[in-house]
């Protein structure tokens, strides 16, 4: 692999180039596939979702938008309003857990005493344990402290997501060097005003990593929701999917199939629109070097 | 312990002139995280703990069982398979996620056509739940072993590898943004100085590259490894634990992983709420070892700044 | 700057308590005056009719009634969280034997209690080992095989025709080996997709323990089981996988959706279900001919079992939580029996559940239940739900499913199915009571 010519290594390089994209344009479109065939059953009938999972919509099997329709108005409670919750829910949760980690984060990192020492272990302790561990306790704990609307459960977010957030953020802090830091300081800003003017503009890259998987996880959680919220009142998308599935087995697929995409799009359109500054946050993060 | 941290603490401590202020501050900076982390985590997790040494129905209603739950825990057979079996599972889907994310994020920062396309595509299955994942698999998987006259829960190498692949469709996408990330903050005058000494492309790769994306790798493999241990959706919705295997009476589901064990055997019977419990603990103290030895092992590897 | 953003940060938390504690505030003061109730309801088909009634009995009294409803499959651990959180439910679902085990000391004594007056019938309440009435049964349902008489008629046979295991075989075989001809099959798919086969652990289970417990004389939950019926229970399994357009691995994942088009759209004359199939059968989406419909009790070869009716129980039995405050407990007993005297009540209960057994019950226009009581007219013995006995139910019927699956798709014999039957009974049992 190493060059010979600068010319002929050039050429070879790029012909190796064009095959790669081909090869990984094949292996996108495998990739799809899953995707692919929500999107395609959306609009097939429940029975020929079941039974040719794989075969294209067609006369008799194709339903139009019947499923969407279903899925809309099923229930009692409006389908907007459970997402409309968990927009407001992912959204407040996400932006919560970027400001609060990243600064608890850079505390950590920056002051070793034993306390940031505890408080690191503990978030890095608390990434092993799965949610269904304290479930119930936490259920508990978030009624008595009425944690169980959609405007007080970020704080719920915000304690169980911590862990990774403040990891991954002190992880990166400790790679900043200190001298820029100690630059503002000298030239004399206070710790906030260090932070918000200097560290966190570096965090950008980091953020956007640690924002994209808190929002993941959000957005798509259904048992956290389900068992905190005070469901008499607040709904989120994932906790109204489950309502498609009848106590005897029934289960409407096309609707739920429907739904599913309608979850997924919003999702889509965000990453699609920050795609770029994703891409340029990433890049950002290689002038550190 | 003490000896991995001195090292990495040591840029930190050298600094008063940044931590002081900052200490100050203790309750804007810290606080917050740390009072919602007792919420949400911490003290519904010391409820747990002194749970496991109950009998209880609803949180708030328990009576001191002593060390009898952790009895029963050991004595549950399926519980031993459930945590090799997911032993298993975390180290298989480490190495193949690992390399894989980290192949296509190297071949992705070679200026290869369409690669913002691709990234895009390859972060695409992030966007779905685990549930409805475990859902869309099950149909693919049993839609193509019909073929062959079988299904995906009847045999325990198919529900193996069928959630591997699962695993794997699910978190490449992810592990690859944060390996593009370290790749690119490999600075280039390294690369451009060793390209100078003559070194090959796998030289480069081994002697330069990796060296300097151990972070990201140290954050990759932890990932992966917490995930494959916390994994519940997608176990429940592909195989549900089975085929199982049955010795007079005692099931043992080959396809189970640890946290659906747990949650199983809440809901088992009148009493298993303490066992599950008591499970759960264990099932938290082995998994910290590891996860301990892992980003010991992996930290120590890591260029210093 | 450090200034602005301690006050911001403050102010926030402030609005957050505030907006907390005022939630918190309103509600109790309305329970102490009046009493509220509120019903965790485990049927999410159901749950439309259930919100409009309540909004109804509150238009109509002013007592607040709130009902929630758990997700399919999740009503346990739905239970446990709601249960341990301040507000309660004060009206709940305790259905079988292992749920008694768990929430017999939530449920107060509805012995004597007015709602209970009303009843017709004691035979579906479950009481604690202290004879207390901890939940009654609000409705039952009664299942069997479906027959779609038409179809059974085209291909040369009646009902009538079929009064035990040999005549149905003799029926279902010849339609089988005819099928290509006549353009349906026996029965529709046996799938043992978690959506279906609770069909099979569940209900066709039930012929074997019933059978048992009747001979044995059993009234309360056995420790162990002898399986002696099991060979009926595999004769009319390996009918239901023979005798049918789907079979071996393909059952593996056939839903229940899938066995219920089958038959809905006439490709299949048998479909063992239960009543609560009527509404789906006779409506919209297959629009069938309610006088086409008929269902017969599963023969398996017993002895004895032309003398047979349909099996006729109920998981669907109402508990009161006895934690709940005096006022919401009276507030909830009053309900409940408005719910089953009241017009409006009487109404939703027949159209959702079918025939409830309480005085002023009406009459459910639902042919199956109308059948049932025709067996039981003529003197047959009802087919009662010894199901209810099993212990730890999902981990039971889990075993049970597996091992049906090996067996059907020829990857394990038999006698892994009579071992998850009879050894694990013996070890669900053993833990549950250890």
């Amino acid at each position: 692999m190493s060059t010979k010519t600068a010319s002929g290594g050039f050429k070879r390089e790029r012909r190796r180039h064009d095959a790669m994209s081909v090869i990984f344009g094949i292996l996108s479109v495998i990739y799809l596939i899953p995707v692919f065939l929500v999107a395609m059953n959306s609009f097939k009938s429940n029975a020929s979702i079941n039974l040719e999972t794989f075969a294209f919509p067609a006369e008799g099997t194709f339903v139009g938008l019947d499923n969407y329709i279903k899925g809309l108005t099923f229930g009692n409670y409006p389908f907007l309003k459970s997402a409309g919750y968990s927009l407001l829910i992912t959204v407040v949760s996400a932006a919560l857990i970027l400001l609060c980690t990243s600064m608890a984060a850079w505390y950590i990192a920056r002051v070793g005493s034993a306390l940031s020492k505890v408080v690191y272990y503990l978030c890095v302790f608390s990434m092993v344990v799965p949610f269904q561990m304290v479930m119930f306790t936490l259920a508990r704990t978030a009624d008595t402290l009425k944690l169980n609307t959609p405007y007080t459960i970020p704080i719920i977010y915000l304690g169980f997501g911590a862990g990774l957030a403040v990891f991954m953020f002190s992880g990166f802090i400790k790679s900043i060097p200190l001298e820029i830091e100690e630059a503002a300081a000298i030239d004399g800003c206070g710790p906030i005003r260090t932070y918000f003017s200097v560290v966190l503009p570096m965090l950008k890259p980091t953020m956007i990593s640690v924002g994209v998987l808190e929002i993941m996880w959000v957005w798509n959680d259904y048992l956290l929701p389900y068992l905190v919220l005070d469901r008499k009142k607040y709904m989120t998308i994932p906790i109204h999917i489950q309502f498609l599935q009848g106590s005897y087995g029934s289960v409407d697929l096309g609707a739920i199939m429907a739904l599913i995409m309608l979850s997924i799009i919003p999702v889509i359109i965000f990453y699609l629109t920050c795609q770029k500054h994703i891409i340029k946050g990433v890049a950002a993060g290689a002038v550190k070097g | 312990m003490k000896l991995f941290q001195k090292k990495r603490d040591a840029t930190a401590l050298n600094s008063p002139l940044i931590r002081r202020p900052i200490q100050k501050c203790f309750w804007l900076f810290l606080l917050p995280t740390f009072a919602a982390f007792c919420i949400g985590f911490l003290y519904p997790f010391c409820k747990g703990f002194f749970l496991s040494f109950c009998d209880f129905k609803t949180t708030k209603n328990w009576t001191w069982a002593g060390i009898q739950n952790y009895i029963a825990a050991f004595q549950d057979k399926s519980f031993g398979h459930a945590f090799w079996y997911t032993a298993l599972f975390a180290v298989v889907s480490l190495v193949l996620i690992n390399v894989i994310a980290f192949a296509i994020a190297y071949a992705l920062t070679r200026g290869i056509k369409g690669s913002n396309l691709f990234r895009t595509v390859f972060f695409m299955p992030n966007l779905i739940g685990g549930i409805v994942l475990g859902y869309i698999w099950s149909m693919i998987f049993n839609g193509i072993l019909i073929k062959y006259s079988t299904s995906v829960v009847l045999e325990t190498k198919y529900g193996f590898w069928g959630l591997i692949i699962l695993m794997c469709w699910q978190q490449i996408g992810y592990m690859m943004i944060i390996y593009i990330a370290g790749l690119q903050s490999v600075p280039e005058d390294m690369l451009e100085a060793a390209r100078i000494d003559g070194a090959n492309g796998w030289q480069t790769l081994w002697k330069v590259t990796i060296p300097n994306v151990m972070p990201s790798i140290t954050i990759c493999t932890f990932l992966t490894l917490t995930n494959s241990f916390k994994l519940y959706d997608q176990n429940l919705a592909l195989t549900a634990g089975r085929p199982f295997i049955q010795q007079g009476g005692e099931v043992i589901k080959t396809t189970e992983m640890l946290a659906l064990n747990i949650v199983n055997s809440f809901y088992a019977s009148a009493r298993s709420r303490g066992v599950g419990q008591a499970k759960a603990v264990i099932f938290f103290v082995l998994v910290a070892v590891l996860s301990i030895l892992q980003l010991r092992s992996t930290k120590d590897k890591e260029v210093q700044q | 700057m450090k200034k602005t953003l301690a006050i911001l940060l403050a102010v926030v938390m402030a609005i957050t308590l505030f907006t907390a504690c005022g939630n918190d505030n309103n509600t109790p003061n309305n329970d102490t005056k009046t009493g509220s109730v509120y019903y965790l309801n485990f049927k999410p088909e159901a749950d439309q009719a259930w919100q409009k009634l309540a909004e109804t009995y509150t238009a109509l009294t002013g007592v607040p009634v709130t009902v929630l409803t758990a997700a399919s499959g999740t009503y346990d651990q739905t239970l446990t969280a709601e249960m341990d959180k301040d507000a309660a439910p004060t009206m709940f679902q305790v259905g079988n034997a292992g749920a008694v085990k768990t929430w017999g000391e939530y449920c107060y004594d509805l012995t004597n209690t007015d709602v209970m007056k009303e009843m017709t019938t004691d035979a579906f309440n479950l009481k604690n080992e202290a004879g207390e009435t901890v939940s009654i049964g609000y409705c039952y349902e009664a299942f069997g095989i479906i027959v779609n008489k038409a179809l059974l008629e085209k291909a040369g046979y009646t009902v009538a025709d079929i009064t035990n295991f040999e005549t149905l075989k003799k029926v279902a075989d010849d339609i089988h080996a005819r099928s290509a001809e006549l353009g349906f099959d026996a029965f529709s798919s046996a799938g043992l997709d978690g959506s279906s086969s609770w069909r099979f652990s569940g209900h066709l289970a039930n012929m074997p323990l019933f059978y048992e417990f009747r001979d044995d004389g059993v009234t309360s939950q056995p420790a162990t089981i002898t399986g002696k019926y099991l060979e009926n229970y595999k004769n009319i399994w390996d009918l239901y996988t023979t005798d049918s357009a789907t079979t071996g691995a393909a059952l593996v994942s056939a839903t229940g959706d899938q066995s219920e088009a089958e038959f809905g759209e006439g490709k299949a004359v048998f479909y063992q279900n239960g009543s609560w199939e009527y509404a789906a059968l006779t409506g919209e989406k297959f629009g069938m001919n309610a006088d086409d419909l008929a269902m017969i009790p599963i023969y398996c070869g017993v002895e004895g079992e032309e003398q047979a009716g349909l099996c006729c129980g109920t998981e669907n039995c109402w508990a009161v939580n006895k934690n709940a405050s005096e006022e919401d407990i009276k507030a909830t007993l009053d309900f409940m029996k408005w719910v089953v005297t009241s017009e409006e009540g009487t109404t939703m209960m027949a159209e959702q559940f079918g025939p409830i057994p309480f005085k002023s019950a009406k009459t459910p226009e639902n042919v199956f239940f109308a059948q049932a009581n025709d067996y039981t007219a003529k003197g047959n013995y009802v087919v009662t739900w010894a199901f209810n006995y099993t212990p730890a139910v999902d981990d039971w019927r889990a075993a049970v499913v597996d091992a049906l699956t090996q067996y059907t798709t020829g990857n394990g014999d038999w006698a892994a199915v009579e071992s998850a039957f009879v050894d694990g009974w013996a070890a669900q049992y053993a833990k549950e009571n250890s």
